[in-house]
């Protein structure tokens, strides 16, 4: 039996198990509207991408490889500490569960600060799509294409990336006021879901615009 | 329970609780949040009705001449999108879903209220974009926002309208989430899934859609958005970009809307048929089974709304094939249904007559569906008045029928006051006939070859104009009375009781308007769902 | 029917008469089914009305053999209109070899016709009964769609690409021609005629002008636009040959095939670096901008005619 006198329990559940339970399909149906969302976007560039894919190579290969994987080690260690950060919730050891989590916002902080400085690259080349486009290549009407894709997925990720950060500060500021104990750390878990969904989402994000036709 | 002082209402319920608008608009009571959207859809609803005033009223004649052509375009536009996004869509979910839910399961509330209402706060910034949108000039490109013309031809507020409708959709997305988790994880004791209210099973469906589908209208839109704000090329063809690709993207969220507007509706009828039949539902099992089914394949359909855009025969074959095989679920309901009449005890209260109204014109407006997924015959009558016939009759002939079945059979539990019957059955009388008057008309039309979205048209159209322009003043006098009378209710209104039909299910075992908590302790449930037969009629 | 209030179309068209025969025997169906559902309806209403005596409803059991039933004939009529409709719609898509091809450009908001012998009219298509007709269609701005209701038939008209449809009109007359696809402010204004003659005074309406036919103009545009310089019939070929081409495949660069038709064509001349014939250098410069769709339909049909 949960100790109520430490678990909060909203007034419509019974108890903190049904409360955890329904938290948690919840969070697992979100994330399934996110693979809607960026699956919409992940099926326009498939069907471009196999249309013309010699445009798609020219284009990914004026991306920054090194940045690029620079940016996938960090946001994978990323989702090491956000997942220590769950553990140490489990484990009621609040010291820990707050640096892990300022670990993770700094990781991914270094992710974002990492990707703006690619886009400041890009438009210092003029590859930002729009007006001021310019790539010499065969096919520049479609390699622009593929920076469009470039900018509005990893833009929808980066966005992503924000809610997520401001969502760990926000339990960072919980869990220094003692909210958790390893008896009710639910939305830290939740928090750690999303948080590798995201990370997941990058995953694909990175061979399918950066290593195309990299051989 | 109540006591029979002056004040019939007396007990304390979820309306007087409280006062104030702060507890309205930061409640937490899924009652109160499904009153906010009642509001709300109803004003949308009374403004799209005017622009199809508008619409109707230009029509008469052949000529251009009430209006311009861009104003026009703007009207049919707004109509549709207001209609669709901001009334049909919400209607059942997020008034009688949100109402009934907890109450038919057996729960206090959802699994979360807070999320209900940051809901109802989407919905209502989306609807301000979208406002303003209009009063701003106006959106011209149709509700389904075709591109190129949509991402870079149109003058009108395109990104404005877009920005509503993307924002609106996160409103269903949290609903459908709710719905879900709900229905999972907090039915009562004994609430099994396969003695849950159909009603419970058509949402479950149309939660599945919610949170499935939506996502992908949402990204459809900012791709437009950002189409047509940083001169990008998705759909562009002269910058690379395919116009297909977005019509695909589209319709894939767009067909399984069509389900969002229609299972509800669904559920409606089944809770309905049984009480006033007073008679248990035939083939519980095949009615919910068809929900999910209708859900599932709802979604392997949407390139049959594409068949003369360029896609490839190979695709018309399977978008149609895969078409023909959704309308069976959806005629196996039918069947049930009136099946559920045979050997019933019928009364023809107004939510009965709006019922019985709905099984009718359902099944006109899904046979011409039948029509539609013919390929042969869809080249023909595509983009013409048949199409707008058939939509017309599944949406208003069957879905805002149900609505208001709905709105009828549980205004009592709602308000805690009966309606006026005689007033609501002419009314209910009167929408059939202006129904049938303004709709049938067109399907003839369609088929002789009058185009869609056309502000003029060729001479010999017009007497069938005029008859469905005749027809939609008629309809628009039906959904007035209803107004009036419902309003008039809530002051002088017969006090409802608790249950007024002598329904079963666990909604009519509260007291009528229920207390904010809804039960005093969590109902143990013994029986099937739909048990009229153990009913003791007083 | 009386004129002032139609109740059915023209039939003015090969295929109108199978399409119509689709339609009423799914009004046939419809009216079936729909009235056997209202009849219950109305009749389980009255009969199991409730009245002093009828208070409550009768138990009846579910029935499995019914549910099957019911959804077993509906599954075995849809088979059905799903093999007549597609067989129907596939000729309707499917053009014969010897039709004859009239170019259409499709714009804000008007139609612009081009008849191979040279004629070009506005908003208006003159054609031979009797005859099987290819409209080849492009679009200058925005998606439009062209639909002959006597005829029965439509297809969307998409920037970027070129679409077709066929039909052979049976009966002379005129006939509407409306975009039905929105396309903007005068989408109801884009309205032509459809203008169906015997073929002698066919013949004749197209010799009463003195226009260039697209072929001749085509031509002119090949050189002009240097075209010769690569793809001429000589030593020099730096580009594919031509002569010869159109219908046949072609393998690219990237191992795949693709048919040498119209659409093939404007690619190339539009983006020649999207779809690279193997073993050719890419260095065929674009066209993009420099070419009107009219002037696009000129070239393929010089290309065309350089095979026989």
């Amino acid at each position: 039996m949960p100790d109520v006198t430490t678990t909060p329990v909203a007034v419509q559940f019974d108890d903190a198990e049904q409360q955890r339970e329904s938290a948690t399909i919840g969070m697992w149906v979100f994330l399934a509207t996110e693979v809607m969302f960026f699956g919409g976007m992940f099926l326009g560039y498939a069907v471009y991408r196999s249309s013309y894919p010699m445009a798609f190579g020219e284009a990914s290969r004026r991306l920054d490889i090194v940045l690029g994987t620079l940016n996938t080690a960090i946001l994978l260690t990323s989702s090491l500490t956000m997942a220590m950060a769950v553990h140490a919730a489990h484990q009621g050891k609040r010291r820990q569960l707050v640096g892990f989590l300022i670990g993770t916002i700094v990781l991914g902080s270094a992710f974002l600060g990492i990707k703006f400085y690619e886009y400041f690259q890009k438009f210092e080349e003029h590859l930002v799509p729009g007006r001021g486009f310019a790539l010499e290549g065969a096919d520049p009407r479609h390699s622009q294409l593929f920076f469009s894709f470039y900018f509005a997925m990893t833009g929808m990720h980066a966005v992503h990336m924000i809610i997520g950060i401001v969502m760990m500060g926000v339990l960072i500021v919980f869990a220094l006021r003692g909210k958790y104990s390893e008896r009710y750390y639910n939305p830290v878990e939740m928090a750690g879901l999303y948080w590798h969904f995201v990370d997941i989402v990058w995953v694909f994000l990175f061979p399918l615009l950066y290593l195309v036709e990299r051989a | 329970m109540s006591h029979h002082h002056h004040d019939p209402l007396d007990h304390e319920h979820y309306l007087n609780v409280s006062y104030g608008v702060k507890s309205w608009l930061l409640t937490r009571d899924h009652k109160r949040i499904a009153l906010l959207y009642l509001i709300s859809i109803t004003l949308f609803f009374f403004l799209g009705g005017l622009f199809a005033v508008l619409i109707r009223l230009e029509l008469l004649t052949p000529k251009g001449d009430f209006v311009q052509a861009e104003t026009y375009n703007k009207l049919f536009t707004m109509h549709g999108l207001i209609m669709i996004f901001f009334f049909l869509i919400p209607s059942i979910p997020a008034v009688l879903g949100n109402f009934l839910i907890p109450l038919m399961i057996g729960a206090r509330d959802l699994a979360f209220p807070r999320l209900n209402l940051l809901s109802w706060y989407i919905f209502i910034i989306g609807g301000i974009f979208t406002l303003t949108a209009v009063v701003t000039g106006g959106v011209d490109t149709g509700w389904t926002f075709y591109t190129p013309y949509s991402s870079t031809y149109s003058n009108s507020a395109v990104v404005l309208t877009a920005l509503g409708v993307f924002i609106t959709g996160f409103s269903s997305i949290l609903t459908g989430i709710n719905f879900i988790v709900t229905t999972h994880k907090m039915r009562a004791p004994g609430m099994t899934w396969f003695r849950l209210p159909l009603f419970v099973w058509a949402h479950y469906a149309t939660s599945i859609i919610f949170v499935l589908g939506t996502p992908v209208l949402a990204i459809s839109i900012v791709l437009v958005g950002l189409e047509r704000i940083f001169g990008i090329g998705i759909f562009d063809p002269r910058l690379g970009g395919d116009p297909l690709l977005f019509q695909h993207l589209f319709w894939f969220y767009s067909h399984p809307a069509v389900y969002i507007m229609i299972l509800p509706a669904m559920g409606v009828m089944s809770e309905v048929i049984t009480c006033f039949a007073r008679k248990k539902i035939f083939g519980y099992n095949a009615v919910a089974f068809s929900s999910l089914a209708i859900a599932i394949l709802g979604f392997l359909v949407w390139g049959h709304h594409m068949f003369v855009s360029g896609q490839s025969e190979f695709e018309g074959l399977i978008f149609s094939a895969l078409s023909f095989m959704v309308a069976i679920p959806s005629a196996v309901k039918v069947f049930n249904w009136t099946a559920t009449l045979y050997k019933g005890s019928i009364s023809f209260h107004a939510p009965m007559l709006y019922a019985l109204g709905f099984i009718g014109l359902f099944t006109v407006g899904g046979l011409t569906g039948l029509f539609l997924a013919t390929l042969a015959v869809d080249v023909h009558v595509h983009d013409t008045y048949f199409i707008i016939a058939h939509f017309h009759y599944i949406m208003v002939g069957g879905a805002v029928m149900a609505y208001f079945a709905g709105i009828h059979y549980w205004w009592p539990k709602i308000t805690g006051r009966m309606y006026p019957e005689t007033w609501a059955r002419l009314a209910a009388v009167i929408v059939f006939v202006g129904f049938n008057l303004t709709f049938f008309p067109q399907f003839i039309l369609g088929y002789l070859g009058m185009p869609r979205r056309y502000y003029a048209y060729p001479d010999e159209f017009q007497v069938l104009n005029v008859l469905s322009t005749a027809g939609a003043s008629i309809l628009g006098v039906g959904y007035l009375i209803p107004l009036i009378y419902l309003l008039w209710s809530l002051r002088y209104g017969r006090v409802a009781g608790t249950n007024p039909w002598n329904a079963t299910g666990l909604e009519w075992q509260t007291p009528s308007p229920p207390s904010t908590e809804n039960f005093e302790a969590p109902p143990r449930v013994e029986g099937e769902a739909y048990e009229y037969e153990e009913v003791k009629v007083a | 029917m009386w004129s002032d209030l139609p109740l059915f179309p023209d039939r003015a068209s090969s295929v109108a008469g199978d399409v119509d025969a689709l339609f009423f025997a799914l009004i046939g169906m419809s009216l079936f089914f729909a009235t056997l559902i209202f009849f219950l309806i109305f009749f389980f209403s009255i009969r199991y009305r409730r009245r002093p005596g009828r208070g409550h409803a009768d138990h009846v059991h579910n029935s499995i053999a019914l549910e099957v039933l019911w959804t077993g004939i509906p599954v075995c009529i849809t088979i059905t209109l799903f093999v007549f409709g597609a067989m129907v719609f596939m000729r309707l898509r499917q053009p014969p070899p010897d039709a004859l091809s009239i170019y259409v450009v499709g714009k804000q908001w008007m139609w612009k016709v081009q008849h191979p012998s040279g004629r070009r009219e506005i908003d208006e298509l003159h054609v031979p009964v009797g005859r099987p007709v290819k409209l080849v269609m492009a679009s200058q701005d925005v998606i439009h769609d062209v639909f002959i209701p006597a005829f029965r038939i439509k297809q969307d008209v998409v920037p970027g690409r070129y679409t077709a449809l066929w039909f052979e009109a049976t009966k002379k007359g005129e006939y509407h021609l409306f975009c039905s696809q929105y396309c903007g402010t005068q989408h109801s204004g884009m309205i032509g005629k459809v203008i169906a003659m015997e073929p002698r005074d066919f013949e004749a309406w197209l010799a009463g002008s003195t226009e260039e036919s697209p072929v001749k103009a085509g031509e002119k545009l090949f050189s002009r636009f240097d075209c010769t310089s690569c793809h001429a019939a000589d030593a020099r070929q730096r580009g594919p040959k031509l002569d010869g081409a159109y219908g046949h495949p072609v393998r690219l660069q990237t191992g795949q095939t693709v048919t040498f038709d119209d659409n093939y064509i404007r690619e190339s001349i539009l983006n020649p670096m999207a779809q690279i014939t193997e073993g050719y250098r890419p260095i065929m410069p674009t066209f993009q901008g420099q070419l009107s769709e009219e002037q696009i339909m000129e070239l393929i049909a010089y290309i065309k005619s350089l095979t026989p």
